[in-house]
């Protein structure tokens, strides 16, 4: 059985599974090391890294909801420097591709960011989160103007050297093709979708919101359909590797992912329903392709019959 | 280094304590021991039964109690849907467990040391008296506001001194916060240790008392949680320029990480 994943195209990037863990919700990778192997994972995406430290959002910052959660937790990060010297060296980067995620204000700050981090080996990828304000604009959200979009990948581009570049797109737009054909015009490498989507919950008695954000992101079950759609409308629109994520907790939902065309996926909200979920993913996905008889995950893939 | 584990496990028991208006809203989960090289008081473990599909995502943060050979003990106020839920757990359940988590509370042996309880925060302070090597030292003020039975209270008071205080309105509130200040006091005067667990507005008052006569104190946070190793930090208090731990930036640590046990001096409480 063949559970490896070459991503195609410019970027030199493979996986020996196609399950990664998503950012925010995986720590470091470090945090997971006492419940499983990390280097028996296809990857992990990293909590996303600013220039400077960020204290984050107000508590609270995380609320259960059915079948999901919603957090606003304001993307707080002891800094891009910190993760290099304290956690980077902990991991075990000759067997695990470690993606860095990043988040900045400005295209200049994110060419910033992405220069301190292509100097570093033991990164594989970088994925960029363009769910945040521009500053300089405004503060238009950068993944929901594809103008935007195309600036900030333009820029991590440039200071990425040959390190694969993944955009994280947002459901929060109107149309996601629209923002996936710019970042592939700028020439991002790869495509991660979906972001969280937007959303808040109050409480009737207290009469206070769940979040002392009011809004936060949506993620779990309850958002599958949604990434799915998304992914799926992505795939067919650009020709650049896809990774799929929103919503999943089980083999089924990875073969989903995979169906409608996803190179790989990444595992987020479920790694929080028992901190081994997706080192067991992995052997639930191998038993779930024996007993389809799928041999070779590349032949399963975008094989959706319409 | 790490001895945490995630397991699975089978309930023993659910035993009922008390009743609040006839209804049964305490608890000792009582499961089979998870094979644990060590554990310390003040440490927890996030518990998820196997049976809940995924509508509730979340395990539930539990402080250990207490320990024998041959279980684990766990004690809990219903409060939400998620103990709603626990409190159905049936002997022969399966559960996921991971732990022991955590920074335990400080233990000095032959230090007088002054355990201060509010409600279901009692949990982590039985399991503190249960294993602690010198008894004798410790002292426990337990303030609550429903029936004393419905808490594990006797099970701590055949091992230390304890004194057990009904709050059944304002007054005796602002009496028992009295008689807990002129302890804090008397216990910062011959260099005690002070340990407190209960609802944020009376670890507040425990921490001020602390702060005005200099009295080296722990407290115990139950903050929300969803994946108790650090991860999701939704559990995150601030924290003030004495904090020392490794680690901790921007002014905030994980309580399910740096916590949930803290020197009071070292963080901010914020009234949710």
């Amino acid at each position: 059985m063949n559970m490896n994943v070459t991503l195609p195209g410019s970027s030199s990037l493979s996986f020996k599974n196609p399950i990664l863990t998503a950012s925010g919700t995986f720590g470091y990778g470090v945090e997971f090391a006492p419940y499983g192997d990390l280097s028996s994972l296809g990857g992990i995406v990293v909590k996303g890294l600013s220039l400077e430290p960020r204290a984050g959002n107000p508590m609270p910052r995380i609320a259960e909801t059915p079948c999901g959660m919603l957090n606003a937790v304001g993307l707080q990060n002891s800094g891009v420097e910190s993760f290099i010297t304290e956690k980077l060296p902990k991991l075990p980067t000759a067997e695990l591709p470690v993606i860095a995620n990043i988040y900045a204000c400005d295209p200049a700050e994110f060419g910033e960011l992405t220069a301190v981090l292509t100097a570093e080996e033991g990164i594989a990828a970088i994925e960029v989160n363009i769910s945040c304000p521009n500053v300089q604009e405004g503060g238009i959200l950068f993944g929901q103007d594809p103008k935007q979009a195309a600036r900030v990948t333009e820029a991590v581009k440039k200071a990425a050297g040959d390190k694969p570049v993944i955009i994280k797109l947002s459901p929060n737009v109107t149309d996601i093709t629209a923002i996936a054909k710019a970042v592939e015009g700028a020439g991002a490498d790869i495509i991660s979708c979906i972001n969280t989507l937007s959303g808040m919950g109050v409480d009737i008695r207290s009469r206070k919101p769940l979040l002392a954000n009011v809004i936060g992101g949506l993620s779990g079950p309850a958002i599958k359909p949604v990434a799915l759609r998304c992914t799926h409308q992505v795939c067919k629109a650009v020709s650049i590797p896809v990774i799929g994520m929103g919503g999943i907790a089980s083999a089924e939902d990875v073969l989903e992912f995979i169906l409608v065309g996803a190179h790989a996926v990444q595992v987020g909200t479920a790694n929080f329903l028992r901190p081994d979920f997706s080192f067991r993913l992995v052997k639930e996905l191998e038993i779930l392709m024996e007993e389809m008889k799928i041999t070779d995950l590349e032949e399963f893939r975008g094989s959706l019959r319409l | 280094m790490h001895q945490e584990q995630c397991t699975t496990l089978t309930v023993l028991d659910n035993v009922p304590f008390g009743t609040v208006s006839g209804e049964s809203l305490f608890f000792a989960l009582r499961i089979e021991r998870p094979e644990w090289k060590n554990w310390e008081p003040g440490q927890f473990v996030m518990l998820r039964p196997e049976g809940w599909a995924l509508d509730m995502m979340w395990a539930r943060p539990f402080s250990i109690c207490r320990v024998s050979k041959r279980d684990l003990v766990l004690f809990f106020q219903v409060v939400g849907r998620g103990t709603k839920r626990l409190a159905e757990l049936k002997s022969g359940d399966k559960v996921v467990v991971w732990g022991p988590l955590g920074t335990p509370f400080t233990v000095e042996q032959g230090t007088p040391t002054l355990l201060l309880a509010g409600g279901i925060g009692i949990a982590p302070l039985v399991a503190y008296a249960q294993k602690h090597p010198q008894p004798w030292n410790l002292h426990m003020e337990f303030g609550h506001r429903v029936p004393l039975n419905c808490y594990p209270f006797e099970s701590i008071n055949e091992r230390i001194t304890a004194a057990s205080h009904f709050e059944r309105g304002p007054e005796d509130l602002a009496h028992f916060l009295d008689l807990v200040e002129t302890s804090v006091k008397e216990y910062a005067e011959s260099n005690g240790l002070v340990l407190a667990c209960g609802p944020t507005p009376f670890l507040k008052a425990v921490q001020g008392f602390a702060a005005k006569y200099n009295a080296r104190c722990q407290l115990s946070l139950e903050n929300r949680m969803a994946c108790g190793v650090g991860a999701c930090l939704g559990c995150v208090t601030k924290t003030t320029d004495k904090m020392t731990a490794k680690g901790v930036a921007a002014g905030r640590a994980q309580a399910c990480e740096h916590g949930p046990v803290f020197w009071a001096d070292q963080i901010i409480l914020d009234e949710e």
